[in-house]
C-alpha cells in the first residue's frame, strides 16, 4: 500500500507509469471501496492538487477545461454557463454541494458511469479527452473513449489531464435534461442533452442529442442532426424524441424498468432540444434546466 | 502500513498515524476524539458527517484522512465559540430545528458553508445548500426557518 501527493503532473505521470492510480476528489473511489465494490488500489497518487488542471481557459480554438476543475467551478463559470450550458446543467445537477465541490470534471469522464451527468453534455458539444502519460500525450473521441460500463480506452498509465470544447457558432444553444425521483442526490433515471445551432427564420440549422443511462455507455442519437435540419424546434423535438427511445437499449434496475426508460428518454430528449432551442434564440433559462423549469423539467 | 502524518482540525495540528483506506471522518473521532462529527450511512449520502476543508463541504466518511493533510479541516467544534452558542446553533434552537440531533452537526457545517459564500441566500439557495444533509425528524421546515433567521439577523 502506498499514498503519494502529487507536486507536478511530471510526477504524477511518473507514479502512473509503475502502476499507481489517481484519486482526485475520490467521490467514486472511495465510496465504491466502502461500498465493496472495488477495493482500493494498492499505491495511490492524489493528483487533486495540480493547480495546472484546475483551470478553465479560453483558447484560439474553443476552451480547455483542465482535469480538475470541479462540478461547483463548472456550474458558475461564465465561459461554461453562457457558451456550453448543457454542460452547466449537468455539474448543477450532480449529487450534493459537497460532491460537487471535492468532485472532478476528470474523474466524472473516467469513472465512465453509464449513468454520467457529465458525459451527454460534453458529446453534443462536441468535446474530446486529452490524454497524458510519461511516453506522450493523445486525443481521444469520447465515443471512443468510453467502452462500457465503468470503462475505457485509456491505459493504466494514462491521465486526463483536460477537455477539449470547440467554439459554439453563433444562435447556439444546449441544455441538459435529466429524469429524477428526487431534487438532491440523485443519479440519472435517463438524461438527454442536446446542442442546436438556428437559422434566421428560427428553423434549426444543425445540432446533436446524446443520452444518458440507456446504454452500456453514454450513446448519440446519430440522425438527431439530419432529423432536425430545417424544421423548428417543435416538430424537431418530436422526431428526435422517437429516435431517442428506438436508439436506447436500457436496462432494468431498481431505479427503473427498461420500458420506462425507454419512454422518459424520449420525453427528456424533446425538452432538451426546446430548451436549447430557446436558449440558442436568446431565452434566459436558468442553470439547472431541471430547476429553472420544473423537476425532469417538465413545463 | 501506516503513515505519519499531520491533520490541521480547528487550527490546531494534530500528528496522527494513518493507513491508506481509513477515512477522515473515523481520524477525527478515534484518534484526534473529536466526536461532534457522526457517521451515518458512510456513503456520502445523509451529510452527518459534513466538515469543512479549507472552508468548502466536504463528506468526511468518503474522504481519505491522507488527502487532507496540508488542508484547514473545521468540525462542528470549531464552529462554536469559546463563550456560547454560534448564531446558527441558536437559530436552530429557537426554531425547534433539532430534534433527535444527529443531524445537527452536519446541518450547521453546510450552513456556515453557505452564508459565510452568500450572507443572503433565497430560500432555494438555502435548499440546495442543505440538499447533502438529511433529516429524519423535523420535515426540514423548522431547519429552514432556523437558516433564514440565521441570515436574517446577520
Amino acid at each position: 500500500m502506498s499514498f503519494a501527493i502529487a507536486g507536478s503532473l511530471d510526477e504524477a505521470l511518473a507514479a502512473l507509469a509503475v502502476g499507481a492510480r489517481p484519486i482526485a476528489g475520490g467521490t467514486d473511489l472511495v465510496v465504491g471501496a466502502r461500498q465493496g465494490k472495488a477495493p482500493l488500489p494498492a499505491s495511490l497518487v492524489a493528483i487533486d492538487r495540480l493547480d495546472e488542471l484546475a483551470h478553465i481557459e479560453s483558447r484560439d480554438r474553443g476552451i480547455r477545461i483542465g482535469a480538475m476543475v470541479t462540478h461547483s467551478q463548472l456550474m458558475i463559470d461564465q465561459m461554461i454557463v453562457s457558451g456550453y450550458t448543457a454542460l452547466a446543467d449537468a455539474a448543477a445537477l450532480v449529487g450534493s454541494p459537497s460532491t460537487r465541490n471535492i468532485g472532478t470534471l476528470g474523474g466524472n469522464v473516467m469513472n465512465a458511469s453509464p449513468a454520467m451527468d457529465t458525459g451527454a453534455p460534453l458529446m453534443v458539444l462536441g468535446a474530446v479527452a486529452q490524454l497524458r502519460s510519461a511516453r506522450g500525450s493523445r486525443t481521444v473521441e469520447l465515443s471512443d473513449l468510453w467502452t462500457g460500463p465503468g470503462q475505457t480506452s485509456a491505459e493504466t498509465e494514462e491521465l486526463c489531464v483536460a477537455i477539449d470544447l470547440p467554439p459554439r457558432p453563433a444562435r447556439s444553444g444546449s441544455a441538459y435534461v435529466r429524469l429524477e425521483y428526487r431534487r438532491a442526490m440523485e443519479i440519472a433515471i435517463v438524461g438527454a442533452a442536446a446542442s442546436v445551432t438556428l437559422a434566421d427564420d428560427g428553423t434549426i440549422l444543425g445540432g446533436a442529442v446524446a443520452l444518458s443511462a440507456v446504454a452500456p455507455t453514454i450513446i448519440e442519437v446519430d440522425d438527431a442532426g439530419a432529423l432536425m435540419t430545417g424544421h423548428l424546434p417543435d416538430a424537431a423535438a418530436a422526431a428526435v424524441a422517437t429516435a431517442a427511445s428506438d436508439v436506447a437499449r436500457p436496462i432494468s434496475d431498481l431505479r427503473a424498468s427498461d420500458t420506462y426508460r425507454r419512454h422518459t428518454v424520449g420525453v427528456m430528449a424533446a425538452r432538451a432540444v426546446d430548451a436549447a432551442a430557446r436558449r440558442a434564440a436568446g431565452e434566459e433559462i436558468g442553470v439547472p434546466v431541471n430547476r429553472a423549469i420544473g423537476v425532469g423539467a417538465s413545463r | 502500513m501506516t503513515e505519519p502524518i499531520t491533520l490541521t482540525v480547528n487550527g490546531l495540528d494534530y500528528p496522527v498515524d494513518v493507513d491508506m483506506g481509513r477515512n477522515l471522518l473515523s481520524v477525527l473521532r478515534t484518534e484526534i476524539g473529536l466526536t461532534g462529527t457522526k457517521e451515518g450511512c458512510d456513503d456520502s449520502e445523509c451529510g452527518a458527517c459534513m466538515v469543512l476543508l479549507d472552508d468548502q463541504p466536504v463528506n468526511s466518511c468518503s474522504y481519505l484522512a491522507l488527502q487532507a493533510q496540508g488542508k484547514s479541516v473545521t468540525t462542528i467544534e470549531g464552529v462554536m465559540p469559546a463563550d456560547g452558542l454560534h448564531a446558527i446553533q441558536r437559530s436552530l434552537l429557537e426554531e425547534g430545528g433539532v430534534q433527535c440531533g444527529f443531524c445537527t452537526p452536519g446541518i450547521i457545517m453546510s450552513t456556515r458553508a453557505l452564508l459565510d459564500g452568500n450572507p443572503s441566500p433565497s430560500e432555494e439557495e438555502i435548499r440546495i445548500g442543505l440538499s447533502g444533509n438529511l433529516c429524519r425528524c423535523t420535515g426540514y421546515a423548522k431547519i429552514l426557518a432556523a437558516v433564514i433567521r440565521t441570515a436574517s439577523d446577520n
